[in-house]
């Protein structure tokens, strides 16, 4: 197994502990690895980020923990302990009826991620009845406050309205209110603000953050967007080809990255904080098919380091290992190197 | 008033099919009344009928006389007796010295008795299905359920009826002959002669709707609300039931409305293979006996039908859809 | 550089009046239909365009509404620069692209390209125009034929416009397929065998293909995955430099936008809220709708988290269907009185190059009377244009 990338490995369980998941799709066209081999822990109260590009098993990952992934085909291994419970091996009766009330989900595109011929109100009254036995009126109760929670105006009136009346952040203010209506533990949220224009995203953030601090719930946040983790993750994992290139706290991967793909991210985004007149440093290539990765690091072809790597790396995948305490890097670059690399050559150009 | 601007239009249309075109084709007036006069009629007959029937009047003040006629009724003069016609009268055969409206009325009941069990038949059978189909993909109950639902979709009527009838029926003894009795008369006699057109007409619809609901299935099952119904925990029962069925079924409705409308103008095939006196008998045999007043009253009841059928459709959509009502 | 442009006036009777108006007005009120050119040659200019989405409903289909989705915007765009323009869904910056490509017929106003106006002009009298105004879109995937090889899709632009390649074709095709970065080799190939990146690059060989002097991009890397975002817009950047390429980039995301323009539009529901160069804008935002958007936009250093000062604005953007009288950011601006709800502030120019429509500018020195005189005198700028500008509304309100 590999190694915790949340700290030392230990008989006790986080809160949440996923340990070496693999979630694996065979089609037509080959073994598609969407998750292979990926740890990490997270604890109530906080906040991981998981950032990758389309392909690099981030959505996958969030489906696999909630059961959501397509069951027909999937092979999956590895654990996933919540709360004590192993989910991978667990009858999928009973990860059902943690999810909506242990763990939930929100999703990127509000609209299509609501019943259209249903009421706002009626969708959160049913997440609620699932699993708590309670007449229908206070359930809409309940609906009534959550709503009222997540600050949407006048929650009494807008209950009864369908998803297609509300503006797109109020329908995520809505989804949101339906995730947490029991109360969970774990909030995964699937690109929760991609969709969204800058100043809703904004207020959807900040309704995040407040939530967690009243909710005291862990949550995964999925995304493409450094900005968006900087702002409200406490760790980050970074995923590339359905593994953890690069995990830590939110400063060591901002201030002290070492892993090359995390630096291409880094100087591939134009950022409000710098000059503008600087040049973009984009990673070359494209995001590899999960069907083909590259053998040995599945970074290589992309990777401006490849060469530093003493033929490793088309040969042996990188173990993600602690490069400083709470902070891991799966790269065959030796750590005194990648440091050198990060402050002489990377860090002034950002 | 949509629809009766549309019923206006579709009356126009089929008047001017059985009026105007035989003229544009060469027939004269005198064709045309001895069309209306029945078979072998002497001259004089044809032109009292001509006279009485107005052909000789511009085709404008005919098609006003025909839609006056719907609405308030009209009085015919065979020269020996005064036929009284009341509203909503469709003309008056001439050929059969019936009135067309209660050849129509006689028919209706047959008909309907006939679409409205089939369509319960198939609607159940062919929803249910496809929805089974769906959650088994790929499965030999799948494949089976398609193989199947493909020969309902090719097969003719007239071959899975007279198959069924030569077996069920006469060779095995298995039902009654087909035959109608009212419903209201002996509901259970109705049932029992009716069985076999109803399984038939049903074969070929659930053939379709089974295939219809699988794809609608298959596609709403990808939806990102269906992932959002299972990601807060709903039983898989109740996500298919609560949240996917009701999703793919919307679709249906539009045609469900439209194919009960179509056949309850006439389920031509299925009525003559059962030798069932519907509508769609009574509009071939107009056709083979060359009753004008019969066909067009046909016409016109199916029409009416299928306007109806679209307007229910459309109310129920806006009930069952509220994205409809508040656009 | 004065750059002229107009606003329509505050209330609702002024703004029917001068529904036809192009205007200028600068803060030293330069009355002057033309626009005003200090540095570089104007390449577009775009005087009061608007575009109304007529909205129909009941039996007999009448107009019972208008979506205003762009309600008069000026600008000019010099040759050589980039002018992004910038604002959030349902703000018109698609509309007003499509616009200026012809591609939509506007409803007022006027374009005129390198001195012609080709507001009007018609299908066939453009056809010669359409080879200097060029698109790139969203989506690369979308726009690009499945059924057609790399070759013939790059090529076919050349043979369109009968454009003599000095060279054969496939040689020309594939001069431009390594000028943007894709291996000549894969010139027969089909675009379902590249990626998003690779098709994007498809997509900007075929609009280079024609020469054009003015590349309309709309989204052009929001549909990109993060590293491959940056290559296109470095890319870009190159080809503007070796190429001398005018751009006008549309996007969503400010920090893209700060990064390839050299001026910058910000749009809110339909209108130009503040034009200024870009380290201008970025720096000093006037008006409190582009400070808010600046504000909200995340920035990746976690250590800022604590540091920003961040503005939240309240509620969604309101339907273009009914915009708010009067300022149309007054709903969700904190700083609004009740002079936001009765008169519309005129765009004026407050700095250098720099403008904004706004009652209560940030950022500025200028003083309450002085903007006052500023946005009389542009107003009065506009109606004495009204009386003597073209541009006919049609279905205007």
């Amino acid at each position: 197994m590999d190694e915790g990338t949340g700290g030392t490995v230990d008989g006790a369980k986080s809160f949440l502990d996923v340990r070496d998941l693999r979630i694996h799709f065979p089609t037509d066209d080959g073994l598609v690895k969407s998750v292979d081999g990926l740890s990490f822990r997270l604890e109530r109260g906080r906040t991981l980020g998981i950032v990758g590009e389309s392909g690099s098993g981030k959505s996958v990952t969030s489906l696999g923990i909630l059961g959501l992934h397509n069951r027909r085909n999937a092979q999956v291994s590895g654990e996933i302990w919540l709360n004590g419970t192993e989910l991978v091996s667990a009858p999928p009766e009973d990860v059902r009826k943690l999810r909506g009330r242990e763990m939930s989900m929100i999703f990127q595109d509000p609209l299509s991620s609501m019943h259209p011929h249903y009421t706002v109100g009626k969708q959160i009254i049913e997440a609620y009845r699932v699993h708590n036995d309670v007449s229908k009126q206070v359930a809409r109760k309940h609906a009534i406050d959550m709503l009222g929670r997540v600050g949407i105006p006048r929650p009494d009136r807008r209950v009864d309205d369908y998803p297609h009346q509300f503006s797109g952040g109020m329908r995520q203010r809505a989804m949101i209110a339906m995730a947490l209506s029991c109360d969970p533990e774990l909030l995964i949220a699937d690109e929760p603000t991609t969709a969204l224009d800058v100043t809703v995203q904004a207020q959807i953030l900040d309704l995040i953050r407040d939530l967690q601090q009243e909710f005291n719930s862990a949550i995964i946040m999925i995304t493409h967007d450094l900005g968006v983790v900087a702002e409200l993750a406490d760790d980050i994992l970074v995923m590339y080809g359905g593994r953890c290139v690069e995990y830590g706290g939110v400063d060591d991967v901002f201030h002290r990255p070492e892993h090359p793909y995390t630096w291409g991210l880094l100087g591939s985004m134009p950022r409000l904080d710098r000059p503008p007149s600087e040049r973009l440093m984009p990673i070359k290539g494209t995001p590899p098919s999960l069907i083909n990765l590259p053998t040995g690091c599945a970074f290589n072809p992309r990777c401006a380091y490849e060469g530093l790597t003493e033929g490793k790396a088309t040969t042996e995948r990188p173990e993600l290992r602690e490069t400083s305490p709470g902070h891991s890097v799966a790269c065959h670059m030796a750590a005194e190197r990648r440091r050198r690399i990060w402050t002489d050559e990377i860090a002034p150009k950002l | 008033m949509g629809a009766i601007a549309l019923l206006l239009v579709i009356s126009a249309v089929t008047f001017a099919i059985f009026f105007l075109l035989p003229r544009l084709a060469g027939t004269t007036n005198d064709d045309l009344a001895a069309r209306f006069a029945g078979k072998a009629p002497t001259p004089e007959t044809v032109a009292a009928v001509k006279e009485r029937l107005g052909f000789d009047d511009p085709i404008a003040v005919q098609y006003g006389d025909f839609i006056k006629a719907v609405v308030v009724g009209d009085t015919y003069d065979t020269g020996t007796a005064k036929i009284d016609c009341p509203a909503p009268c469709f003309g008056y055969s001439f050929r059969t010295n019936t009135n067309v409206t209660d050849q129509l009325l006689d028919r209706i009941p047959v008909t309907l008795s006939l679409v409205v069990g089939a369509a319960v038949l198939w609607l159940a059978i062919g929803v249910a299905i496809g929805v089974l189909s769906a959650l088994r993909r790929g499965s030999f109950f799948d494949r089976a359920a398609m193989l199947i639902a493909l020969a309902g979709v090719s097969l003719p009527i007239f071959f899975t009826g007279l198959l069924s009838l030569t077996f069920v029926v006469h060779a095995w003894g298995l039902l009654p002959p087909v035959s109608y009795h009212s419903f209201l008369d002996n509901p259970f006699a109705w049932a029992g002669n009716l069985i076999l057109p109803w399984v038939t007409l049903a074969f070929l619809y659930a053939a379709m709707y089974a295939r219809m609901t699988r794809a609608g299935m298959l596609e709403t099952l990808n939806e990102d609300y269906i992932r959002t119904a299972r990601a807060k925990g709903l039983p898989e029962n109740k996500v298919i039931t609560k949240h996917a069925l009701r999703a793919t079924l919307t679709p249906l409705l539009t045609l469900f409305g439209l194919d009960i409308g179509l056949l309850l103008g006439g389920a031509v095939l299925t009525e003559k293979t059962f030798s069932l006196a519907g509508l769609g008998r009574l509009a071939l045999d107009g056709v083979n006996g060359s009753d004008l007043p019969v066909v067009l009253g046909v016409v016109m009841v199916a029409a009416i039908f299928i306007v109806l059928a679209n307007l229910v459709v459309d109310v129920l959509y806006g009930v069952v859809d509220p994205r409809v009502r508040h656009s | 550089m004065s750059t002229s442009d107009d606003k329509r006036p505050a209330d609702a009777e002024a703004a029917e009046a001068a529904a036809a108006v192009s205007g200028a007005t600068a803060a030293d009120v330069a009355v002057d239909d033309r626009p005003a050119v200090a540095d570089g040659e104007v390449l577009l200019d775009v005087r009061n365009l608007g575009k109304h989405f007529p909205v129909h409903a009941g039996l007999l289909r009448r107009q019972v509404a208008a979506v205003k989705a762009v309600d008069g915007v000026s600008f000019s765009v010099r040759k050589g620069e980039t002018l992004g323009l910038v604002g959030e869904s349902g703000c018109g910056k698609t509309t007003t692209g499509r616009m200026v490509m012809r591609l939509l017929d506007s409803s007022f106003g006027k374009i005129t390209f390198e001195g012609q106006d080709i507001t009007k002009l018609s299908q066939k009298r453009m056809r010669p125009l359409r080879r200097d105004i060029q698109m790139i879109f969203q989506d690369p995937y979308s726009s690009l034929n499945p059924r057609q090889t790399v070759g013939a899709i790059v090529g076919a632009a050349f043979r369109l416009q009968k454009i003599d390649t000095k060279v054969p074709v496939k040689k020309a095709v594939q001069e431009l397929l390594e000028l943007v970065g894709l291996n000549p080799e894969h010139y027969n190939r089909y675009p379902h065998e590249f990626s998003g990146g690779q098709r994007q690059r498809i997509g900007i060989a075929r609009t280079l293909a024609l020469r054009p002097k003015l590349i309309v991009a709309d989204e052009p890397v929001s549909a990109l995955d993060v590293s491959v975002q940056a290559q296109v817009v470095n890319l870009l950047e190159d080809l503007q430099d070796e190429l001398d390429l005018t751009y006008v980039v549309i996007a969503h995301d400010l920090s893209v936008v700060r990064h390839i323009a050299d001026r910058v539009a910000v749009m809110y529901l339909g209108k130009i809220v503040e034009i200024a160069d870009r380290n201008d804008l970025y720096e000093r935002p006037m008006h409190p709708y582009t400070n808010a958007l600046l504000s909200a936009v995340p920035i990746p250093d976690p250590a800022e988290r604590e540091n920003r000062k961040r503005i939240r604005l309240q509620g969604d953007v309101p339907s273009p269907l009914e915009p708010p009288p009067a300022c149309r950011f007054h709903t969700r601006c904190w700083k609004a009185q009740d002079i936001c709800k009765e008169k519309e502030p005129p765009l004026v120019e407050l700095s250098p190059g720099h403008e904004a429509a706004c009652h209560f500018p940030e950022n500025t020195t200028v003083s309450a009377t002085d903007l006052v005189a500023a946005q009389t005198a542009a107003l009065k700028g506009q109606a004495a244009e009204a009386s003597v500008v073209k541009g006919e509304p049609d279905d205007d309100d």
